[in-house]
Formats: structure tokens, sequence, C-alpha cells
């Protein structure tokens, strides 16, 4: 299979690359996919009091393109308000990274895992929740 | 020593055709071109008479007569005409065959062929190094049974079968038996009378021959084996196989057992020597990494393992100067990892994260410590970015997590 120059990119140099602390409250995390599936996706963010992303981390287990998708997330999400970044669509990895129509579970999977860490992160703001 | 890039170790895919080879192949394109069918003028006895050569090569290679050999244009050919030409020739006798989980699909897919046809398959099942249990072989044959096919090695992990021993009990229970030696073939000695065997399928191009040709070993006596022809035609082969015979190919093929038979006593040892430097060089390096298939039976050239924690796709991707296969899915057009290895009962995630290394005459130390140096690193850097990895470090069970499976 052929790779797009972009996702060769992301691949040889993922941005975001690590973790954050999961514990703190203004982290939230999302693990998503499994093992089995042949891929595993750990996106984290931190957001500020003023509901600005501060930073975002991810690790992935998987192929290139996903690896690809998840870099290429953490790079959309640094600097954007929670809410911008829960309107983060598949389609758009899609187009940026030229995923050919086998891959494009991969930006699924990116897609979920940005609404994960959201969820994650909103649950720990409202202790009724 | 410097290596020259990109490295090929994905020999059991295919094999560059030996120079050695196409220079006797050459001249039967352009001035020895006659169809080896036609009887009546000199082109055409030179074309036979090149046939007769590469046939008794073959039959060499496999301790067979010459005449036994009937040529195809691969080993899935020679599959579906042995598997496919015996249920159907044999169908009074019965309608059982028996066969294994790990078979290549070109045995696979025509016995489900058969299966709608109101044929039964037994597809036994493998242990953790993918041998099958021969009491268990012993126990499935039935009166109805009439054929047992089985690989001499695996493709994808090289854990071979007990040929030896099948062939006895073929032979002790009167049910014909089907050997595809297409990863074996000029790799590890083959002898048709010491097995048993009746019918043995070949890929020229597995063995530094050209693609496009290979032949199946049609036993002619004790018992002698027939079979419904798959094609109508000239009847050539004997009626087996019609069809104008691929001379160049054929020439090719014969050549290539011949190198093999000539080298064999040099290759096993040096091909051995070189996947256990291989494979105790990544173990020196990196922990975690799972030997797959037979480490005691297998092929000479074949290493396949499995790196915890990283997915093959993206490990084959971070080594774009070495050619090697994942048992991953997704190098495959399908989304399911190697159903071989998971039939060995490993972990989908080990499976994903597998890599075959197959070696060949080309092969050399150097090219062996590049390998090493560059498939480690890159698995260390994997890692680093592997949430499996970091939640392994961290004392998580990962048998115990609830994954949300899509």
């Amino acid at each position: 299979m052929a790779y797009s120059d972009k996702v060769i990119e992301h691949y040889n140099n993922p941005r975001n690359v690590g973790s954050l602390d999961k514990e703190s409250k203004n982290v939230g995390t999302g693990i998503v996919g499994a093992p089995e599936c042949g891929d595993v996706m750990k996106l984290q963010i931190e957001v500020d009091t003023d509901g600005k992303i501060i930073d975002a981390k991810f690790k992935t287990y998987g192929c290139g393109s996903a690896i690809a998708s998840s870099s290429l997330a953490t790079e959309w999400l640094k600097g954007t308000s929670v809410d911008e970044a829960a309107e983060i669509k598949n389609t758009q990895i899609v187009e940026e990274l030229s995923l050919p129509p086998v891959k494009i579970h991969c930006s699924v999977l990116a897609e979920d895992a940005i609404k994960a860490a959201i969820d994650d992160y909103k649950s720990k703001q409202d202790p009724s929740d | 020593m410097t290596v020259k890039l990109p490295i090929y170790m994905d020999n059991s895919a295919t094999t560059p055709c030996d120079p050695r080879v196409l220079e006797k192949m050459l001249p039967y394109f352009t001035e020895t071109f006659g169809n080896a069918a036609s009887r009546n003028h000199s082109f055409g006895w030179a074309a036979e008479s090149a046939i007769d050569v590469a046939r008794e090569q073959v039959a060499a290679l496999l301790s067979a007569n010459p005449k036994e050999i009937v040529w195809t244009s691969g080993s899935t050919e020679a599959n579906n005409l042995a598997i496919k030409g015996v249920a159907e020739m044999y169908r009074a006798k019965g309608n059982h065959i028996i066969s294994c989980v790990t078979e290549h699909k070109a045995v696979i897919d025509p016995l489900k062929h058969l299966e709608s046809d109101g044929y039964e398959v037994t597809f036994l099942g493998v242990d953790g190094q993918g041998n099958i249990d021969l009491a268990k072989l012993e126990a499935t044959i039935t009166d109805k049974t009439i054929l047992i096919s089985l690989m001499a090695a695996n493709n994808e992990s090289g854990t071979r079968h007990d040929i030896d021993a099948i062939g006895k009990l073929a032979k002790a229970k009167s049910v014909l038996f089907h050997c595809d030696a297409t990863q074996a073939a000029g790799k590890i000695p083959l002898d048709v009378e010491a097995i048993g065997v009746d019918l043995l399928s070949l890929s020229a191009h597995k063995f530094y021959g050209p693609k496009g040709v290979g032949c199946l070993y049609v036993r002619r006596r004790k018992p002698r084996v027939r079979l419904t022809a798959l094609l109508d035609g000239g009847g050539h082969e004997r009626g087996m196989r019609s069809g104008t015979l691929n001379v160049t190919g054929v020439v090719g093929m014969g050549e290539a057992a011949k190198l093999c038979m000539e080298e064999m006593p040099i290759e096993i040892p040096r091909l051995t020597a070189l996947r256990d430097r291989l494979e105790a060089g990544v173990r020196a390096r990196i922990d975690d990494v799972v030997l797959n298939g037979n480490p005691d039976f297998r092929l000479p050239h074949l290493s396949n393992l499995s790196f915890s924690y990283v997915e093959g796709e993206s490990l084959i991707m971070g080594v774009p100067d070495i050619a090697v296969s994942s048992g991953s899915a997704c190098t495959s057009a399908s989304l399911e990892p190697s159903y071989v290895l998971k039939s060995h009962g490993l972990d989908d995630e080990l499976a994903h994260s597998s890599m075959r290394f197959s070696l060949g005459r080309s092969s050399t130390e150097a090219e062996v410590d590049f390998v090493v140096e560059k498939v480690c690193a890159e698995v260390e850097r994997l890692r680093e970015m592997s949430p499996l990895w970091e939640m392994v470090q961290e004392g998580v069970d990962l048998s115990k997590v609830k994954w949300t499976t899509h």
C-alpha cells in the first residue's frame, strides 16, 4: 500500500507523543480501539480555566495511518476550545491525510478518541455527573 | 561491510529468477521456439527434448520418475488439479477429504468449493506451534475418505508437518495423500518414495525459477493415481493438463531444480545459521519477542516473530529499506489478522504484531545485522509511542482491560 506524503511525514515525525497526568482535573483522557482490532489510541487534552486546550498528547498502537491520524488530531486540538474540538470530524482527517477507503476507520478512531477525551474532561468538571 | 539497499527478505513470497536459470531460458524464446507438441519437425522436437531434460531435473529434485511430472502454471493450479481432480475421479469411492486450517488459500479455497458441491471436508486444528495431532488425523479417516491434503511446510510460520508419518498413515489406510510443497521444494530434501506421497505441488518462482510455471507430481505406481483434468483441450501432459507447454518456463524450472539440488547441502546450514543470527540478534536487543511456529521443526530460511505492543504494518512502514511481510491485518485486503497465526492460539494482538523474515540465496550476514539493527530500533521507537507498552510498564494486565471494540 502506498502512503500519502503527509501520512509518512506524521509517521516519521509524530507530533505530541507522550502522556499527561491522567489524574489531573484539567486533563481529559480518551482510550479507544482494541488490541485485537490492531489499533488502540490514547489521546489526552489539558484544558485551562477558559476552556481552551493548552496541550494535547497521544500514544497509538496501530498502523501508520492510525499514528498519523492521532498525531494530526493533537496538532489541531492545541489552541482550540473544547467546544471547537468537539466539532472535529473524521472526514477532515481523511481529507488532510488523503487516507484511502481501507484506512477511514483510523480517522473514525481519532474522532472517537477526541470525543472520549472531552467527555472524560467534562465528567471531571461536574462532580455530580 | 556495507549493504546494498533495499534488502530483500521476503523470499517466501517469491525469489528472484537466478541469472543462470534465465540464461538457460533465453534461447527458447527466440531460437528454439517450437511447440513441444509439434511432432513433425525439428522445431517441435527441440522443444520437446528441452522439456524432457527439465522433467528429469524436476523429477530428480523429488526422487520421482520423470513421467510423474505434470506441468502447470504454478502451485495454485497444481493444488486445484490435485484436489478437484481426485475428488471428481474418486467420487464413487467416497466424498470425504481431510486437510488443515493452516493450509494456503490455494488449498483451502478449492476444498471450500468442493464442500459446496456436496463433499465433506475436515479441517484439522493445530497446536501452538502449528502442528497437527497425528492420532487425531488417524481417527478422522473414515471409509469415505479419499484424500488427505497437508502441506510440507507452512508459508507463514515455516512449521513443517511430519509428512513422512502422514504418508505412512495414508498408505496404511489406502487414502491418497496430496502435499503442497510450495514452500519446501528446493529448500529441504523431498523424496516422494520415502514420504509415500501420491501428489505433490511445486512452484518454480519459490526456488529461483520464473513465475508462471509449476508442476504436480502424480504417482504412477502403487497406486497409479488418476485425475479428472481441470482443462479440456489438446490432451497434453497425458490428458491431465491440456494447453501448449510453457517451454521457456519449464526449462527454467528444470534448471532451478538442478541448482537447488546442487546447492542445498551448502544452503541449508548457511541459511539456518543466518536465521539463528537474526533471531539471536533481535532477542539480545529487545524483550517481549515471540517466535511463531515450531522452533525445532521448521524451514531453515524462515523466521516469524511477533513484536509485542507494536503493530506489524507500522513496523514495516518504519523500515522502508527492508522487504518483509507481516501477519497484520492492515497489509492485506481483509481486516483480519493472519488466520494461520490465530490458529496457533496466538492473541490477535500478537498476530497483528508479527513479521516474517524469509532469507534467500543472496542473503548475507551483513544484511542480517542491518535488519536486526533497523527493526529493533523501530520497535523501540514504536513502543515509546504505544499505549499498550505504556500500560504494561505501569503493571496493567492488558487481558483485563475493557476495550471499546469497533
